[in-house]
């Protein structure tokens, strides 16, 4: 693959699940595309398949039709091994292994190579670790001794720690307190530019969207109907986007966009 | 290259270009393996890296083994050499990490970098920490950890106590307004532990039934005792088998499944949940347990005995020719009836142990999964472990009954 081709395709996909025997179609012929470098926003309304179309990059789901690519592979060919290195993926919960404590989760990818050394694992965990702001002091907390903050910190360390080109985020600021999400939002741009990161996110918070996004997707009626930029997509006639952007919680946050852009 | 297989498209001579191309993505992937190469020069030796530079090329055993040993070598007077990293492809934290520890921990006098390297090298060299000293075993850490290990001892018995003097309370309580008790969650244990455990103990029970009643009859043909085998197996089956097995295999089946059920509830807060509405989960969880087992245990017992018997019959009629209905009859004869009462109340007893420790261990799970696993096997042993205990001291209390 090279360099300009996407990063993730998307192409005529058709997903759906069965409640109580009744098959329902969440995405319907959608198209998507992302391309390198991109810091994409999927946004919607709740029950409209964006954490799914998440899962399905994943390769979690498998199409009902259509295919999904990621960077030049057929996503259903991850979850093989080593793919972290390919992509991280922040769960909204942080899904850390309860079990271990928070170095032994951040390492976890690199330990299950099994060749390189436990001292080696160790340094590597412990940078990524103070990379997205913990002390190491908490390396050796448990993940249910840890406030929801730091739980999605640790849960973005491991997602990054074999620096996969790829990072894939679901809800990211949902349940901190605005502090704690303007400080997660700074740090996730202050990552992506160090790292080049290509960057997925889903959300519905509405100030995490207009501070971090390069281009914003909207998901409804089962397929993308917008993909472009902030300004655009705002300006984009369709009822769903004027009610989620031009509401009143809508209007507050372009506000700080616009009065960012003009500072800027 | 594109311009390279634009002339060979034109002379249609694609034959001649293939071997060319393979040639080339041969490279390509070669280049792509990590590689050091020493190279002497007039102000002394460079080192230049070649490659990818990443965690999941460089766990690749070869790669590994190769580079540490050759990193190794370098690290005497890696200060003095330079270091040339532009011709890597892509260096992460961890190829990073490997470099810089290879360098001892700071930067050759000499490096050659670029800029998205030496990011991720200072990075690296800012955020590096010693190891923590490994934690040394002395007598004084035994001694602590043999301290918390009586501690956590005496809290369990504590806990277990306190949990059935609650059920007893619940009881009393129960007693006095029968109507407000959780009878449709008593039901419905009765129905998960009871009902569905009956083809299960059928089975064990007639199969075991079936293999005693076959070993004790060869035994005693040779003394000529054939028509004691009736009370060999009826007392054993009454007094031991029956209850003993119908407890061990409902232990191992609902104790476990009460304590992972409570744990779950643990893990996503539902018992805190039931706590914040006011719900005593010692009323809504234990007792209805605790009930439905002591009902059904008793029964279960019954139940697979009858198995038991079912098979001992078969297999005397066939070993022996000893017919059922002699069996039948001799039977009452044999056994008496106090037997089948103290069984009853040692069921009893049992299936109350059985819901209270289920219960004891899936309240003390902790969020996190590694202990809602130990606590699923530790009520499974603790349970099974507790039932023979009882039934030895059964033995003992009631060994001038029925026999």
């Amino acid at each position: 693959m090279t360099i300009r081709s996407p990063v993730v395709k998307i192409e005529g996909l058709w997903s759906a699940f069965r409640v109580n025997g009744v098959k329902n179609v969440v995405h319907q012929d959608l198209n998507l595309s992302i391309a390198r470098g991109e810091f994409l926003s999927i946004v919607g309304g709740s029950g409209s398949g964006k954490t799914l179309l998440l899962r399905q990059m994943l390769g979690l789901e498998t199409p009902m039709r259509g295919r999904v690519q990621v960077l030049g592979h057929p996503a259903g060919h991850l979850g093989r091994q080593g793919v972290a290195a390919q992509v991280g993926m922040l769960f909204q919960h942080g899904a850390l292994f309860s079990a271990f404590t928070v170095l032994e989760n951040i390492a976890f990818a690199l330990h299950e190579l099994g060749t390189l050394p436990k001292a080696l694992v160790h340094d590597v965990a412990m940078v990524k670790l103070q990379m997205v702001g913990l002390s190491p002091a908490q390396a050796n907390k448990m993940p249910s001794d840890l406030s929801g903050g730091m739980v999605k910190r640790v849960a973005l360390a491991r997602a990054l720690v074999m620096d996969p080109p790829l990072l894939l985020l679901d809800e990211p600021t949902a349940g901190l307190d605005p502090d704690a999400a303007e400080a997660f939002c700074t740090l996730l741009r202050t990552l992506r530019e160090e790292l080049r990161l290509t960057v997925v996110m889903v959300t519905h918070d509405l100030d995490t969207l207009f501070s971090l996004s390069s281009r914003i997707a909207v998901v409804a009626d089962k397929h993308v109907i917008v993909a472009a930029s902030p300004q655009e997509v705002v300006d984009f006639p369709h009822p769903f986007v004027r009610d989620f952007f031009l509401g009143g919680r809508g209007h507050r946050a372009m506000q700080v966009m616009r009065s960012e852009i003009s500072a800027a | 290259m594109a311009v390279f297989c634009y002339a060979a498209a034109q002379r249609v001579t694609i034959r001649l270009t293939s071997p060319n191309l393979i040639l080339d993505i041969r490279s390509v992937v070669e280049h792509q393996q990590p590689r050091i190469q020493l190279e002497p020069g007039a102000q002394g030796d460079c080192v230049t890296l070649y490659g990818s530079w990443n965690a999941s090329i460089l766990a690749q055993p070869q790669n590994w083994l190769r580079l540490s040993r050759q990193l190794q070598s370098q690290a005497a007077h890696a200060m003095d050499i330079s270091w040339d990293l532009r011709q890597v492809e892509r260096l992460d934290h961890t190829g990073a990490q490997m470099l810089w520890n290879a360098w001892g921990r700071r930067w050759p006098r000499h490096v050659m970098l670029l800029d998205m390297q030496r990011a991720t090298l200072s990075r690296v060299e800012h955020f590096t920490v010693e190891a923590p000293p490994p934690v040394r075993y002395t007598l004084w850490s035994a001694y602590l950890g043999l301290g918390a290990w009586l501690m956590a001892f005496g809290n369990h018995m504590q806990d277990a106590g306190r949990m059935s003097a609650q059920l007893f309370v619940d009881l009393f309580r129960l007693l006095r307004h029968p109507l407000k008790a959780p009878w449709r969650d008593v039901s419905v244990h009765i129905y998960r532990i009871g009902a569905t455990a009956m083809p299960i103990t059928a089975l064990v029970g007639f199969l075991i039934g079936v293999v005693l009643a076959y070993l004790m009859s060869q035994q005693l043909r040779q003394f000529g005792a054939d028509a004691y085998v009736v009370n060999i197996l009826g007392i054993a089956l009454f007094r031991e088998l029956g209850p003993v097995l119908a407890a061990i295999l409902i232990a191992g089946r609902s104790g476990s499944s009460i304590t992972a059920q409570i744990g779950v509830m643990r893990v996503t807060e539902e018992l805190d949940a039931m706590r914040v509405m006011g719900i005593s989960r010692s009323q809504r969880l234990v007792m209805p347990r605790a009930l439905a087992l002591a009902v059904v245990m008793p029964l279960l017992a019954a139940w697979t005995t009858a198995a038991a018997l079912t098979g001992a019959i078969l297999a005397s009629d066939l070993t022996l020719g000893m017919s059922p209905a002699y069996f039948m009859i001799a039977l009452p004869k044999a056994v008496q009836l106090a037997n089948l009462g103290l069984a009853m109340l040692k069921s009893c007893a049992f299936g109350l142990l059985i819901a209270l420790i289920g219960c004891h261990f899936g309240l003390r799970v902790m969020p996190d999964t590694q202990s809602l696993g130990t606590g699923t096997t530790s009520s499974v042993v603790m349970s099974i472990t507790m039932v023979i205990l009882v039934d030895a001291f059964f033995a003992v209390l009631f060994k001038g009954v029925g026999v």
